[in-house]
């Protein structure tokens, strides 16, 4: 019974120790894992909103539509974006950043904003975080990003949601 | 008996995280939206970094590895100096690698290209390239072009190396 118990405890330990180092992998692959509010961009972290979300929020005739901004690179905007999106710039770029500055300026901070990319895989993404940060750090608190998983043909234009071409 | 039994328990229960952990840690997919694999492969005439002409045409015969990436892209920067060592390893073989970056303007890719001691032409594209290509809405995008001008293969996302390599190496056995 003794051994019994020992061998439970054993493997509850294990199990934890396994649990332990998958979570370390998880941090060193995500970028920017030393910044503290880019890291909040986890996939399922309460910041980001899904692309199906999104889509109900946009169909729906009622609540409050928000400001979608496209801080990614303007060639795979000009070939498909979402309809009432507006390009602000790579947000990896400083020209992007202060585009985006310039853009919520005269918004109240409560205004909601979904960012969006898309160019590559969510944890290579250099974009969303630094445009992320940059609202956050301007006091905006009603500000979402959608989290596309592997690039916006796959997770949004493939799947059939809503797209226009062009400027 | 019973400690032998909870050992190979334990084994099947860290290995089993460790999986899940794996595929959970984000790893770029190959895959995406169904390819025009087998359709001929679309031609453009763009100019290279240096002016030069760019034509798709112009490298009928070769095989062609046709890569859309972008020097801000953490994919692509991973895999060029693959294409880079490909170009080398087949180009008496009749492999041509052409890079079409999908940056903004030419200043970050020309320091790319000498960074990373690119061998291979590379053009700035444009939206009309990246239509006739099915639409490039996310990076890296590869494909591989056979000798008689076809799409024989298209990679979404990073692609991985040994079974590109192996792709390659069949076609460029093919006559």
């Amino acid at each position: 019974m003794k051994n019994l118990f020992r061998c439970c405890c054993f493997i509850v330990a294990l199990g934890i120790l396994a649990a332990m180092v998958v979570l370390a992998r998880h941090a060193l692959a995500t970028p920017f894992a030393a910044d503290q509010s880019a890291s909040d961009l986890a996939p399922g972290s309460a910041q980001l909103i899904n692309p199906e979300e999104l889509f109900n929020i946009l169909q729906s005739p009622k609540g409050e539509k928000p400001l979608i901004l496209n801080v990614g690179p303007s060639l795979l905007y000009m070939q498909a974006h979402i309809p009432g999106s507006e390009y602000i710039g790579a947000g990896s770029d400083s020209q992007g950043i202060e585009s985006l500055r310039r853009r919520v300026k005269p918004l109240p901070h409560n205004k909601f904003i979904v960012l969006y990319c898309g160019c590559c895989p969510w944890s290579h993404c250099p974009n969303v975080r630094p445009a992320y940060n940059e609202l956050h750090k301007a006091g905006f608190t009603n500000v979402k990003v959608l989290y596309i998983a592997d690039n916006f043909g796959t997770d949004w234009v493939y799947k059939g949601y809503p797209t226009i071409k062009g400027q | 008996m019973r400690k032998s039994v909870l050992l190979v328990v334990v084994i099947i229960l860290v290995f089993g995280i460790y999986r899940v952990g794996w595929r959970s840690s984000g790893r770029a997919k190959t895959g995406g939206p169904p390819a025009a694999v087998h359709s001929v492969a679309p031609g453009f005439s763009l100019q290279d970094l240096n002016g030069q002409p760019l034509d798709l045409a112009n490298y009928r015969g070769k095989v062609v590895l046709l890569d859309f990436w972008a020097t801000w892209c953490t994919p692509c920067r991973g895999e060029i100096p693959h294409f880079v060592e490909f170009q080398d390893k087949y180009r008496e073989q009749g492999l041509q690698v052409i890079g079409i970056s999908m940056d903004d303007g030419p200043k970050p890719v020309r320091e790319f290209y000498q960074q990373f001691k690119m061998n291979y032409p590379v053009a700035l594209g444009n939206e009309k390239v990246a239509q006739a290509y099915g639409g490039i809405l996310g990076l890296p995008i590869t494909f591989l072009i056979s000798r008689d001008g076809r799409v024989a293969a298209k990679y979404v996302g990073e692609v991985q190396m040994p079974t590109l390599e192996q792709a390659i190496e069949s076609q460029l056995q093919a006559k």
